[in-house]
């Protein structure tokens, strides 16, 4: 039987970042990223990465998570981002804000073009595709060394004082601040996007394309857009990789980096803008400390960290932070989801 | 008399050698309730999928506000105010019904690009879905998410979100189909609500639904129309009787 029709008052609208429950754990991976910059003194570049990590994640969730993109070419933006912020470095300027804005940018173009082509198709089709451009810049990277340094990556690269005065230092003090700054920014551009009509309309062409073009929406060019924001932001962690590390290796632009990140937001939990934050942090964190124990160890504990999330965690490990804090919100009386 | 507001001219469409539509002609008129029926693979779906630009005619013209409309894109003949309802749900299963009705309107209101600044506005979104969901009766459902709703109520929401596209022409897809004949009424009173200036085609297997709706039916049969009329004479006609009864051997 149906519901007794009732007319009730709308009711509240989602909550962004209000409520001060919900403040708290907005903040909580925040302040944990700046006390492990004050306690971590030794691991301020393994944090990096993972910072790095993270904000790659993130763009793939856009896409994947909320769009409904499936791709195996993400690595191809990232790899592009970070040759782009490389060779700007060397042939430019090495102002790092400068390099970083150029490498979104050119990024974001890539994205475009390439969504332009390829997402009129979907499934099979659409992932061969992706595969393909990333094979294709991959092997453009690999021939032509006088750009790229080919397989010995790309060298010489130096970097100006962050703002002309933070110099990237040998423990990567200046580095991960800088990292977490652009996390940071387009964490709140990303926040701001899924919550948003337009991401309320990408997360619907995710669920049922065909209601959505009945309601008249352009699909194409909406995918377009979220895809070319997807590669921004891929682009920019690209761009922040070659920044920190002052080199670039064809390693980016493998399909092994492009697993990677499917399995960090996997982990994590895809349609969760914190998910990319713990699947990211819990891979690298996880293979730096089993990988001193043996060399391939980390691979079986990712695997199997992998399959049981699969299996038994269908939200990902986020969803172990939700239950924690609707347990802890049910103590307090006021929770909120964020 | 009023001048159509949908006008269809020689319609036709072959899927290789199957003809699903032969050389069909329809007009609309701002208030009109036309039945559209026929056996199973008339090709009523395909016609609506032609009309909503889904599927393309191979000849024949669309024309809407006497504009027409066959080439261009099916979010186009949207905006230009030809809404539909699916006969299976497509329906965001995992968004709630508010936000269903709310995707339609920022995308009708035009806030469906905003990614920043967007908060009053998709609060009047949220208001106005909320309120289109009283208007069918359903108000309570609006936290829900779509996957938790009973079938009816699904069917409903398809119509407000069709709804809140504000159309002049309103394509009901089968607004019945899988609804248990005890909850029928519903979907019946829910038709019996909209608005009086809109034109309506509905398609529809349930005879008591369509003779009960329609002013006018249009009986399809092999892609083309056998024949049309007021209910009355449809259900007297013994050539409607024959294509869904068969013919007697005498």
């Amino acid at each position: 039987m149906m519901n007794d029709p009732k007319n009730t008052a709308p009711a509240a609208g989602p909550q962004m970042l209000g409520g001060k429950f919900s403040l708290t754990w907005h903040l909580l991976p925040w302040v944990l990223a700046i006390i492990f910059y004050f306690t971590a003194e030794g691991y301020l570049s393994l944090g990096t990465q993972a910072i790095i990590w993270v904000l790659f994640t993130m763009s793939l969730d856009l896409a994947l998570g909320y769009a409904g993109i499936v791709t195996l070419g993400h690595a191809a933006l990232f790899g592009f981002g970070a040759y782009c912020a490389g060779i700007f470095s060397i042939h430019v300027t090495g102002d790092p804000l400068t390099g970083l804005l150029v490498a979104t940018v050119l990024t974001a173009a890539l994205g475009f073009v390439t969504g332009i082509l390829i997402l009129h198709t979907t499934g099979v089709t659409f992932l061969m595709l992706t595969l393909a451009i990333l094979s294709m810049l991959f092997e453009f990277a690999n021939s032509a060394k006088w750009l790229t340094g080919g397989d010995d990556g790309l060298q010489g690269m130096s970097i100006d004082p962050l703002l002309g005065v933070f110099e990237f230092d040998f423990f990567g003090h200046t580095a991960y601040l800088y990292s977490l700054a652009i996390l940071f920014i387009w964490f709140v551009i990303a926040w701001q996007i899924v919550h948003s009509p337009f991401g309320k309309s990408v997360d619907g062409i995710r669920q049922s394309p065909k209601r959505m073009r009945a309601i008249g929406t352009p699909v194409w060019w909406r995918l377009v857009a979220i895809y070319t924001i997807s590669s921004a932001m891929a682009g920019s962690a690209g761009g922040l990789l070659a920044h920190s590390t002052q080199f670039v290796g064809l390693s980016a632009l493998s399909l092994f980096t492009s697993g990677i990140v499917a399995v960090m937001l996997i982990l994590g939990g895809t349609k969760r803008i914190y998910g990319a934050f713990i699947g990211a942090v819990i891979y690298v964190f996880v293979q730096d400390y089993t990988a001193k124990l043996n060399p391939h160890l980390w691979e079986f504990i990712i695997g199997g960290l992998l399959i049981a999330v699969v299996l038994f965690l269908e939200g990902g490990l986020i969803s172990l932070v939700d239950k924690a804090r609707d347990g802890l919100a049910r103590l307090v009386g006021k929770g909120e989801r964020s | 008399m009023s001048d159509p507001i949908l006008s269809v001219r020689g319609l036709s469409k072959n899927f290789g050698a199957l003809a699903v539509a032969q050389s069909i002609d329809l007009d609309l008129k701002p208030g009109d309730r036309v039945g559209l029926i026929g056996p199973n693979g008339a090709g009523k779906t395909t016609f609506v999928n032609l009309l909503t630009g889904v599927v393309k005619p191979d000849e024949g013209q669309i024309l809407l506000k006497g504009q027409p409309i066959q080439s261009i894109r099916p979010e186009l003949r949207v905006r230009r105010g030809l809404a539909r309802t699916h006969q299976i749900n497509t329906l965001l299963v995992e968004s709630s019904a508010r936000d269903n009705i709310a995707v339609a309107i920022a995308e009708r209101s035009g806030y469906a690009w905003r990614m920043l600044n967007y908060k009053k506005q998709w609060r009047e979104c949220l208001d106005e879905a909320q309120s289109m969901l009283a208007d069918m009766g359903i108000a309570a459902i609006g936290d829900t998410e779509v996957r938790h709703l009973p079938y009816g109520e699904q069917r409903l929401l398809e119509i407000a979100i069709a709804m809140a596209l504000k159309p002049q022409v309103l394509l009901l897809d089968e607004p019945g189909a899988g609804v248990p004949s005890t909850e029928a009424h519903v979907i019946h009173d829910a038709l019996d609500r909209l608005p009086a200036e809109i034109a309506i085609l509905l398609i529809e297997h349930d005879m008591d639904l369509v003779f009960k709706f329609a002013k006018e039916i249009v009986v399809l049969v092999q892609g083309a129309v056998l024949t049309q009329g007021h209910p009355d004479e449809i259900a007297a006609d013994p050539e409607v009787r024959a294509v869904y009864l068969g013919r007697s051997r005498d």
